[in-house]
């Protein structure tokens, strides 16, 4: 819990204390994991809004001629169907199909900006500038120039309307725009990581303080609550939303994480297609698999799970009591055998087999506004 | 902010508490340990009769982030547990001193190292911003 030197922290670490957030080290970050609580702040996402600092998060730009073609080869995802004012979620992939990073890529028309996470953003920018070699491409990472909130929940958007010269009600899901908000230029886009509607919102570093301000002020009204990395977590989870160092990882591929819909193999060329072609026609050993505890118990990242005979057959990668649906659920990878809904195996609690089964996923069916 | 550390009260490393009266004694998570784990979700208590050496784990209280053992201060018998807990785990948060307590115990020899209030206040200051 004192672990925090050498920690880097966000413009809003101020904001964070003033408010009485309790600070914990995170890929490299002091940030706030709640304030008033997690299941008070999980709450207000669902049926209101919430406001995150995640100004943590990496930031990259992909300027020139060459920025679609690069991009292609880097990630799995089409990139020519993201249309201009049109995100999408993407993987960067080891050449034997191991995920690198799981990322956003916003088309900003005469650039790429390209989100990626917080413990991973110098791996990724390495790794970018690595493969951008015989590409006219400039990669920079401008991740300490950018502040980022997400404001998420029911509420969001006639909440940011309130403060935003932009054009909401057009902005399609997973659409991005340039704009101004609290009078300050602004790239704002309806994305996010919690499975309701609302709006990710970039800024410069120095104005992101005034944004959060006002932003926190406007929705004072409508049970908006600054909402930490906590909430953020047991939000992502139950909409089943995977989160790099559990989910997925360099170790994990993407159809072994339920994710072969963002791998394109007919697109052309890219890092890892030879290997991800040759898993898809194989088929995968095991699966990411959601399940409800049975017996009495909560399943934790790590935790091992093992068949009804006792033998180990996987680990947990996020486990938690869900706070909508008030049932302890986990995620795990198994054997395919195990992967369907209604398969049964148990999850060690402190040296205590403790009895799952398989449901289906996601556990909270995501509200989108999607027309 | 100020925690709570009654004086009456003798305090582990671990952020448990336990009220010594004769050779029966009551155990709880502290103050500070509890607004550390934010909202308790589910605690794990042991089975009546169960011993443990000082120092074991004898539960665990969880919240909707994180599982966190609790280690019993000294060594002994769990002579009753607080049934409460099971369907209102948020007692601890309420009154981590009072309702909140988590198991009785018949103290066997073997005392863990425990400290007082005043001990424990500084100990807890040196771990928190």
């Amino acid at each position: 819990m004192s672990e925090t030197v050498g920690l880097r922290r966000t413009p809003l670490y101020e904001r964070h204390l003033a408010l009485g957030a309790r600070m914990v080290a995170f890929g490299g970050w002091e940030m706030p994991v709640q304030y008033s609580g997690i299941i008070e702040e999980h709450r207000a996402v669902r049926e209101a809004a919430g406001l995150f600092d995640i100004s943590h998060m990496g930031e990259v730009e992909v300027h020139g001629p060459d920025a679609l073609p690069f991009l292609q080869y880097l990630v799995t995802y089409d990139v020519s169907a993201i249309l201009p004012g049109r995100a999408n979620y993407a993987l960067m992939c080891r050449p034997d199909g191991g995920i690198i990073d799981d990322t956003f890529i916003y088309n900003l028309n005469d650039y790429y900006l390209i989100v990626v996470n917080a413990a991973n953003t110098k791996k990724d920018v390495a790794w970018m500038h690595e493969c951008a070699k015989g590409f006219n491409v400039t990669v920079s990472d401008v991740s300490d120039q950018t502040g980022m909130l997400a404001l998420q929940g029911p509420l969001a958007e006639a909440l940011l309307a309130q403060v935003a010269d932009a054009d909401l009600a057009a902005l399609p899901f997973h659409g991005v725009m340039q704009g101004r908000v609290v009078h300050t230029p602004a790239i704002v886009a309806r994305t996010g990581y919690t499975g309701e509607d609302g709006f990710e919102i970039f800024v410069a570093a120095e104005d992101v303080m005034r944004v959060w301000d006002e932003l926190l002020d406007a929705g004072r009204t409508i049970g908006l609550k600054p909402c930490g990395l906590g909430a953020r977590d047991s939000l992502r989870f139950e909409a089943c939303l995977a989160l790099y160092g559990h989910e997925i990882t360099e170790e994990i591929n993407p159809y072994e994480a339920r994710l072969g819909w963002v791998v394109k193999l007919d697109k052309g060329d890219f890092i890892g297609r030879q290997a991800l072609q040759r898993i898809k026609q194989e088929g995968v050993a095991r699966r990411l698999t959601g399940f409800e505890m049975v017996g009495r118990g909560i399943a934790r990242s790590e935790y091992e799970i093992r068949d009804l005979e006792g033998a180990p057959i996987g680990r947990v990668t996020s486990g938690m009591p869900s706070p909508t649906l008030g049932k302890n659920l986990g995620m795990g990878y198994v054997p395919v055998a195990f992967s369907t809904e209604g398969s049964e195996f148990d999850v060690v609690v402190r040296d205590r087999p403790v009895r799952a089964r398989a449901v289906k996923m996601p556990f909270y069916r995501p509200r989108y506004k999607k027309n | 902010m100020a925690f709570k550390t009654p004086t009456e009260l003798q305090y582990s490393k671990t952020h448990e508490w336990i009220r010594i009266e004769g050779d029966e004694a009551t155990v709880g998570i502290t103050d500070y340990a509890q607004d550390a784990l934010g909202d308790v979700v589910y605690v794990d208590l042991p089975e009546v009769g169960a011993r443990f050496e000082a120092n074991g784990v004898f539960g665990a209280v969880e919240s909707v982030k994180a599982a966190s053992d609790l280690y019993l201060p000294v060594a002994g018998e769990i002579i009753a547990v607080n049934e409460a807990l099971v369907n209102n785990p948020e007692l601890i948060n309420k009154d981590p001193y009072g309702e909140g307590w988590i198991v009785k115990i018949r103290v066997a020899p073997g005392v863990g190292a425990l400290m007082s209030a005043d001990a424990y206040a500084a100990y807890v200051d040196t771990i928190k911003h």
